[in-house]
């Protein structure tokens, strides 16, 4: 009955053929959701201990961070084969795609430093120096300024996509893992694992203007680590994924308060949304399984089974 | 055919003037699975979430684990209560007014069963809506689908009741149905705890749960509120049902059963 209703509901949003992609860091494969179905239809071998997971903007490729492959993997979302790999550099955790659909760049964990690879020509362009274990990336809308955060070096390293320089450096707290902009690029927003915090920078200054701070009830604070999170489309509210206190914090991204947390699987790490926002799906690595949220109740309804340790989602529409 | 109506009528409006009138029983009848929700499910919390059994469908905290099982404690103690009122019905002579009546004995104890059990419904309804403002929730069409199974499932806990009444000759033994009954059905079921919690402590224990009829009972009342039916559930509760309230016809029946023994 509830699987009636949950299709009921479903077939009224126009959902289509939607499908959340979800990379499986120890079963080194990916496990493709159908978001109608809210089930596993489809999966993909990859390379091994894929991680970072984004789709071009056509939807015609999806690149994959096979991080102990050290490669970044090319792969047609169409066939699910894998069509080529890219260099990467050394054990490539998190990327991002610039807005040219053409320029990623990647964050090598291991070497500190951070790669820029033309999709196109499949050759490095440059590689950036940054702080220790670069792992959060971030690009600017307007493609201006690409943002690499480093765990060990707790900064967010602004990278000036024309020159390839680090034009500046933002100290956030221990162990920044996730960074997204916001308000069409004025905001960045930077999550510290450790820190157990989620820091706002102002993009003009570089400065931190504020600070979103956690506490579950019945949880030990240090359970409480921030990694993934995601913005509805109006911006006003954040889905931060909290580590192992397998909660969804939800926040008022204006007064940055807290104000609903979500029992999800075990050690929450990234998310997507569903095409038309309905629902939103995190990854649960420990747990092994995909926890489904209802965005307009806050509330998650299923969890779904997919292969070991899953860490990052995409989706596709 | 319009007295056996009267009679149903008469009885139900007496055990609901009963309940009623004993403003305490209400408000205990209340208040005890409260006291279990709030603070003995406090203490089990689990803020990181227990695992994913049918019928829920995602990770859940033990307050919401523990509600269907309160419920059951709901139907138990009011199913006893409101059968063993019999045995004082019987110390002070009102019960032979009733069993005097022209009608069959078995419809007479069918009458006092559905009337006791009703009260029970009613009860378990009121728990689950203070337990939704406590904030644990089921969908909007768990709370019509859990009716029935609060009904079948009140039913077999008085008809428990009834057969046991039939044994019992004074009220004072009430300690030890509630030692010997109400505690031991409770506590080894799978009220407080997951089936595959008790395997972890004991199979023995295990396997007590899963044959005691009041964990089928709850199971029953936990997938009617997401809607779901529990098959084996529901055919064990009604066979308990079955033998119970024949347990307790014969223990009624004055030419055989135990009242025969002791007059």
């Amino acid at each position: 009955m509830i699987r009636a209703a949950l299709i009921a509901c479903l077939a009224a949003a126009p959902a289509g053929a939607a499908e959340i992609w979800v990379t499986n860091e120890k079963d080194n494969s990916i496990s493709v959701i159908d978001v109608a179905r809210m089930e596993v239809i489809r999966t993909i071998p990859t390379g091994e201990r894929p991680r970072g997971i984004t789709f071009n903007s056509d939807y015609s490729r999806v690149y994959i961070c096979a991080s102990d492959s050290d490669a970044v993997q090319v792969m047609d979302p169409v066939s699910g084969e894998i069509l080529h790999d890219l260099p990467s550099g050394e054990d490539p955790e998190q990327f991002v795609l610039a807005p040219d659909d053409r320029h990623l760049y990647i964050a090598n964990e291991d070497d500190a430093i951070t790669t820029v690879v033309d999709v196109e020509t499949r050759q490095v362009v440059a590689q950036i120096d940054v702080g220790i274990e670069p792992e959060g990336m971030a690009v600017s809308p307007d493609g201006k300024y690409v943002v690499t955060t480093s765990e060990t070096t707790n900064m967010a390293h602004w990278i000036d996509t024309a020159s390839r320089k680090i034009v500046a450096n933002t100290l956030v707290d221990s162990r920044p893992r996730h960074a997204e902009f916001i308000h069409d690029g004025a905001q960045l927003w930077v999550s510290a694992e450790i820190g157990g915090t989620v820091s706002v920078i102002d993009s003009a200054t570089h400065a931190e203007t504020g600070k979103v701070r956690f506490a579950v009830k019945g949880v030990h604070p240090d359970l409480i680590q921030p990694v993934g999170f995601a913005f509805t489309p109006d911006e006003g509210t954040a889905f931060v994924a909290l580590g192992p206190s397998n909660h969804v914090a939800v926040v008022n991204t204006e007064t940055l308060e807290v104000e609903d947390y979500i029992l999800v699987g075990r050690r929450v790490w990234h998310m997507a949304f569903s095409p038309d926002h309905k629902w939103l799906f995190t990854t649960n690595g420990v747990s092994g399984d995909v926890s489904v949220i209802d965005v307009e109740k806050r509330e998650a309804v299923r969890s779904i089974k997919v292969g070991r340790y899953p860490w990052g989602a995409a989706v596709r529409p | 055919m319009k007295h056996a109506f009267a009679a149903l009528f008469a009885i139900a409006h007496r055990e609901a003037l009963r309940f009623l009138g004993q403003k305490g029983r209400l408000v205990a009848a209340i208040v005890r699975p409260l006291v279990w929700l709030v603070v003995f499910a406090a203490g089990f919390r689990a803020a990181l979430g227990l695992s994913i059994q049918p019928p829920y469908q995602t990770y859940i905290q033990y307050e919401t684990y523990i509600v269907p099982g309160l419920c059951g404690m709901i139907l138990l103690f009011n199913g006893m209560q409101s059968s063993l009122s019999l045995v004082y019905d019987r110390e002070m002579g009102s019960m032979r007014l009733l069993l005097t009546a022209p009608l069959p004995r078995w419809w007479l104890l069918a009458c006092k069963l559905m009337a006791g059990s009703v009260i029970s419904v009613l009860q378990a309804l009121v728990f689950l809506a203070i337990a939704a403002a406590y904030g644990v929730s089921v969908p909007w069409f768990g709370y019509l689908a859990v009716i029935p199974a609060l009904f079948v499932a009140a039913l077999m806990l008085g008809a428990l009741g009834l057969m046991l009444s039939s044994f019992i000759r004074q009220l004072e033994n009430f300690a030890g149905v509630m030692n010997f009954v109400i505690f031991p059905m409770f506590f080894l079921s799978t009220a407080l705890y997951p089936l595959w919690k008790m395997a972890e402590a004991s199979p023995l224990l295990h396997d007590i749960c899963a044959l005691n009829p009041f964990s089928h009972g709850v199971e029953l009342i936990r997938f009617a509120l997401y809607g779901q039916l529990a098959p084996v559930s529901l055919a064990v509760v009604l066979g308990a049902l079955a033998v119970f309230g024949a347990a307790a016809v014969w223990g009624y029946d004055p030419a055989r059963g135990m009242t025969a023994r002791k007059a």
